[in-house]
């Protein structure tokens, strides 16, 4: 297991690497310039070319990229270009509520998307079975935000139980936290819930078939432990490699919902700062976006250690 | 036959009358497939026997193995594991009661756990059912490996890293850890190779002498059931056509389709070759979600007559035991009992160009 985690460390940290380029070359490419912005209203050539060199856009882009890289290793991801904010300090301000989000949507998911897939397999074609492939192929089919204004519509508006915007930070108030994050995190999870419904469904009606399964029952061994340690476990690779594509996109997702839920995260940080033009601030988001997909990424693959004994050893 | 109320202890360890198992549903319309997969079958096993279950692929021998463990629904009939009905109990009781009767599965590469260390497959059971403290369970799995012939050492391996032979000897492991009186060995050996099969064979022998198990092997290997059965049922389509000790059956059987199969073992040497009589039949086995409505083997049997094709034939005694499904046997001019060497009735020779039997034609 310590070996597995050594090669997939070895194979992350390059990774982050080439992602840090990839986020500091979208400068390049994005149109507009920050100095036109920056000069202030009808701004002269002399005053643009002035905050230019200010900024070192001057420098080859390579001198650039070594700049803000070698800051990124001293944790300095730069300063914002127009307010005194440092991006390291705006970007941690946002994380937890971006965390916490993600975190429920993705126990959500998880929860009700194995929960699901497991009594769909355990009664093919059943009722059962036939309503939940159904909901599952509608949670794919339904975009989230649509999923979001619903719900607030629902549980927010008409039924009040749950607001619908802001949040609370967890440390000042968990039940405020939990209600607060309750209908974003379930907007943002139905569709990854109903994908790991069908991976769990489709792996569990393959490994229910098996004789080890048959076996656990000859054992004598209560259905719950047949199914959850023997069937499930054997039945979770390409859960969990579902579960690790639909974090990725998930986080993405998370831009467009705390807009909709007026969520202090991450997304709306990129979402203003891209508008703004303010370049390191958009930079610093997207490392650490980054940096946490491949950390995703990174569990994922140790988890297939657990799940498979013979990927432990290769 | 003796029949319900025998009291533990006494009479056939296992006991099975009458048992039907379907598959599918007759649908809203009466469209649906049924498969009578076990169609009326009475059976038993006596302490410490092992009784051999024969007949080609989907006679239904393995769902019946299944079913005598309730491993899948049994549709009507009655199965008692000493003198207890097994058909009636539910849940927790179901559970306990499989203390008393395991299992050997064909396929050694998917009957362990492969995400769980063979340590741990043989100890859960004994944890379940006798609440053994993990250092118990793991002295436990110790002395088993041993029995079985397996280093104590290799518990924490995975099966992945053991050979065919040896994970068949981890699931024995696994079947005889609650000490149970029946073990159902479905094709067991059938995935090994010869001299593998000879070993587990040697070792399943050993541990019945050891621990007073009795056996219900299923196997369609019919030189292997010799070897080990002390009674012989032979399936077609769902039913038992022919019991009896297993020399009086291969020496001298009395229904035409036990013939047909027994004509069919390879001889063990060339130069024995083509002596014996090979008795060919033609045709498939028929569906048996549409069965024929007289005797199921009416359609391919070379001796069929009239009344084959109507009625089911009744269960008569044989001379040197046993019971045997046949008219030939109640209607038939010359048998009244006697087994068809006996009565002189031949088969035919070798050669009819048009009749080739599926079990022949099959065979690589």
């Amino acid at each position: 297991m310590l070996g597995l985690l050594v090669r997939r460390l070895a194979f992350t940290i390059p990774m982050l690497v080439v992602v840090s380029f990839c986020v500091f070359s979208l400068i390049v490419l994005v149109p507009g310039d920050p100095a036109v912005s920056l000069a202030g209203e009808n701004p002269d050539p002399e005053q643009i070319a002035a905050v230019r060199e200010r900024l070192g856009l001057n420098d080859p882009f390579l001198l650039q990229f070594w700049h803000w890289f070698t800051g990124v290793l001293r944790g300095d991801l730069g300063q914002s270009l127009f307010s005194s904010q440092s991006v390291a300090g705006a970007v941690f301000a946002r994380l937890p509520a971006t965390l916490s989000l993600a975190l429920l949507s993705l126990t959500v998911a998880l929860v009700l998307g194995v929960a699901v897939g497991v009594l769909a397999a355990m009664r093919p074609g059943t009722w059962v079975d036939r309503v939940a492939t159904f909901a599952a192929s509608l949670g794919v089919a339904v975009p989230y935000f649509w999923v979001g204004m619903i719900l607030v519509l629902l549980f927010a508006i008409n039924l009040t139980i749950f607001p619908a915007v802001g949040y609370t930070p967890l440390h000042e108030n968990p039940l405020q936290w939990f209600l607060h994050l309750f209908l974003p995190a379930t907007a943002l999870g139905l569709a990854p819930a109903a994908v790991i419904a069908r991976q769990t469904r489709a792996g569990m009606t393959g490994v229910l078939r098996e004789d080890y399964v048959r076996t656990a029952t000859a054992k004598g061994l209560p259905p719950a432990r047949v199914v959850g340690k023997h069937a499930l476990k054997n039945a979770a690779i390409p859960v969990v490699t579902a579960f690790g594509l639909e974090a990725s996109r998930l986080i993405g997702g998370t831009v467009v919902i705390e807009q909709l839920f007026a969520l202090p995260g991450l997304g709306s940080l990129a979402y203003t700062s891209v508008f703004a033009r303010d370049f390191p601030m958009v930079q610093g988001v997207l490392l650490v976006v980054a940096a946490l997909v491949l950390l995703i990424n990174l569990l994922v693959d140790l988890s297939y250690g657990y799940f498979n004994p013979r990927i432990r050893q290769s | 036959m003796n029949t319900a109320g025998t009291t533990p202890g006494t009479g056939p360890l296992l006991e099975i009358e009458d048992l039907r198992v379907t598959f599918g549903s007759p649908g809203p319309r009466g469209r649906g497939r049924v498969v009578r997969a076990v169609d009326g079958v009475s059976l038993q096993v006596g302490r410490g026997r092992t009784v051999g279950l024969v007949g080609e692929s989907g006679s239904g021998k393995s769902t019946l193995g299944r079913a005598a463990l309730r491993l899948v629904p049994v549709r009507s009939g009655r199965v008692s594991l000493d003198g207890r009905d097994l058909t009636a109990l539910r849940g927790r009781a179901l559970r306990q009661a499989r203390r008393d009767m395991q299992m050997v599965f064909q396929d050694p590469y998917s009957s362990l756990d492969p995400s769980a260390v063979i340590g741990d497959s043989i100890a859960e059971p004994l944890r379940e059912h006798e609440g053994l403290s993990r250092r118990d369970a793991e002295r436990r799995v110790k002395e088993l490996l041993d029995v079985v012939g397996l280093p104590a050492g290799h518990a924490g391996r995975y099966p992945s890293e053991f050979s065919g032979g040896q994970r068949q000897r981890v699931a024995i492991a696994r079947a005889v850890a609650l000490n149970p009186s029946l073990v159902v060995c479905d094709e067991a050996v059938s995935a090994l190779d010869v001299s593998t099969q000879n070993q587990v064979i040697n070792l399943l022998e050993d541990l019945r002498a050891r621990f007073e198990l009795s056996y219900l092997f299923i196997a369609h290997d019919l030189a292997v059931v010799r070897h080990i059965a002390h009674e012989v049922a032979v399936m077609y389509l769902g039913h038992v056509v022919e019991t009896g000790p297993t020399d009086r059956v291969y020496d001298s059987p009395a229904h035409p389709y036990t013939q047909a199969l027994l004509s069919a073992i390879p001889a063990s040497h060339p130069r024995r070759a083509g002596t014996g009589t090979r008795m060919l039949l033609s045709g498939d086995l028929p569906d048996p979600a549409d069965p024929p409505p007289g005797c199921a083997f009416a359609t391919r049997c070379p001796y069929a007559m009239d009344v084959c094709r109507e009625a089911p034939p009744a269960t008569t005694p044989v001379d040197g035991g046993g019971e045997v499904a046949c008219h030939l046997q109640t209607s038939g001019p010359t048998l009244a009992g006697r087994t068809l060497d006996a009565a002189g009735v031949r088969a035919e020779r070798d050669g009819s160009p048009d009749v080739v039997p599926a079990a022949v034609r099959d065979a690589p």
